[in-house]
């Protein structure tokens, strides 16, 4: 079960009965937008708040879930999820909705495997037979709590990125047919001491390489193990400094197996600057993109590292520097 | 500040910093600096156009039609906010949008649009300021020192 200091190898092997990927306008817009179950034409969805439009995101990613599983909401036992917003409001009302019993998460854009992870763990232990983990992020909502008004005139930099609108949820299951979720490895805070906002995949890129060298290290596992690692929101500035420390650190991981969801999110003619982020981000484009090319048989394992800047506009305007994490899940498909 | 945190860096981390610097896409201020400067110019034609409309149509003088002017400039950059246009242009000109008259106007409504969710006490309120703030404060507080040290010169130095 326990692999080493902090991974967690599953031997029941929680199966994903199936996944609701939700997306906003932009990103239907982008090369990924037939993996999305649900998109919508506009930003608000119909609510009277991006904060309302935020926790219907969650809500219809959660039902689509469901649906696709053809489960009754009322046999998941547990909810794991959570949001950029405040006290992760837009998770929690959208739960309240669901009526499952519930456990919010937060680790910024790294929330949709802390959950993935969280949920794996429950179903393993015996704890339940259906868990929903998933996370959500709104752009204009979390523009709004992290810097400026949607409306303001200020001009981003290059490093910046562009949070998605969108939510991904995962139905986990005890037994059924899917992908499986094989191991997990919980990150540690890793801070290089960078304070700049608008370049936060330069900051989260040494979080995303600590975790995975030692998911590698720990479940013994060579990095060709897997068809894929893909990091959550690096951005290709992130991706690219990650990429020289690996070459540093001697993991041999190839470019062609080595992705990041930001990037592969929006086509390169979208003004996302870096790319995009957001813990809507590696949710929707796991569960949707990545899911469905597995369900093809393009991918056997995958190792989702979602990464996470674990600031506040409150640690950054008194000058702490940007503490991040790194969450990585293995998703292999079910052995005929 | 920037200093004394630079000391409390470890080793590691001032590597870690060097090697990410060298992937960090720059700024590309030349660019920059030339769309600011034609966009701002660009901005204060409008504005002189406006000022001697004023002037020839109504019983403006060349010194009291700068408050209509004003005002005009910053309507129109609240219709622009107001549209979803502000912030593109924003995006394109930086200091150009920002620096002139109407990105003061933006940076007013694009808050009180934001925080309309929160109702109009609380919400728009509360926050239309919290941009604009700071240049009301250091634009009134610069505008006295500089007076100050008129009058001082004028009442000490004889000029």
């Amino acid at each position: 079960m326990q692999a080493g200091h902090r991974t967690w190898v599953f031997d029941q092997q929680p199966v994903i009965v199936s996944t609701g990927t939700v997306g906003g306008p932009f990103e239907a817009q982008g090369p990924l937008a037939n993996d999305f179950d649900m998109l919508h034409e506009d930003l608000w969805l119909g609510e009277d708040s991006y904060e309302k439009a935020h926790r219907l995101l969650f809500e219809q990613a959660c039902q689509k879930a469901l649906e696709k599983g053809q489960r009754q909401k009322e046999q998941v036992q547990f909810v794991l999820g959570g949001d950029l917003i405040n006290q992760i409001t837009p998770t929690s009302l959208a739960t309240r909705t669901l009526g499952a019993p519930y456990l919010g998460l937060f680790s910024a854009c790294a929330t949709s495997m802390e959950g993935l992870a969280l949920g794996a763990m429950i179903i393993n232990a015996g704890g339940a037979d259906y868990v929903i983990a998933g996370a959500s992020s709104h752009n204009a909502a979390v523009e709004k709590q992290f810097r400026y008004p949607t409306e303001y005139g200020g001009q981003k930099p290059p490093t910046s990125q562009w949070t998605i609108t969108g939510a991904g949820a995962a139905l986990l299951g005890k037994e059924g047919s899917g992908p499986r979720v094989t191991s997990a490895t919980i990150g540690r805070v890793i801070d290089m001491g960078l304070t700049d906002p608008f370049n936060m995949g330069g900051a989260m890129a040494p979080a995303a390489v600590d975790t995975i060298e030692a998911h590698l290290k720990e479940r013994g596992v060579d990095p060709s193990y897997y068809d894929l690692i893909v990091t959550g929101d690096l951005g290709r500035i992130g991706h690219s400094v990650s990429m020289d420390l690996f070459k540093k650190n001697g993991t041999a991981i190839e470019e062609s197996q080595y992705k990041d969801c930001g990037i592969m999110i929006y086509d390169e003619s979208q003004p996302v600057y870096s790319g995009g982020s957001g813990p809507g981000c590696s949710a929707a484009v796991a569960y949707g993109h990545l899911l469905n090319r597995m369900k093809k048989g393009e991918l056997k394992r995958m190792l989702v590292v979602a990464t996470g800047a674990l600031l506040s506009p409150l640690t950054f305007q008194q000058g702490e520097s940007i503490p991040c994490i790194a969450h990585a899940v293995s998703i292999e498909a079910e052995s005929e | 500040m920037a200093d004394q945190k630079k000391k409390q860096l470890t080793p590691e981390q001032t590597e870690y910093q060097q090697l990410q610097k060298k992937r960090e896409a720059k700024r590309p201020v030349i660019q920059n600096c030339i769309h600011a400067f034609w966009v701002g110019g660009l901005f204060c034609v409008v504005g002189q156009a406006i000022q001697y409309f004023y002037i020839f149509f109504f019983n403006f003088t060349e010194q009291t039609a700068g408050n209509p002017t004003a005002g005009t400039m910053i309507f129109i950059a609240m219709l622009l906010t107001g549209f979803g246009v502000y912030d593109r242009i924003g995006q394109f000109a930086g200091a150009g949008s920002a620096v002139p008259l109407t990105g003061f106007g933006n940076a007013v409504i694009s808050a009180a649009i934001e925080h309309r969710s929160e109702g109009f006490v609380l919400g728009v309120g509360g926050n239309m300021f919290k941009l604009a703030g700071s240049v009301i404060l250091f634009g009134v507080f610069s505008a006295f020192v500089v007076a100050t040290i008129k009058i001082l010169l004028i009442q000490w130095g004889g000029l």
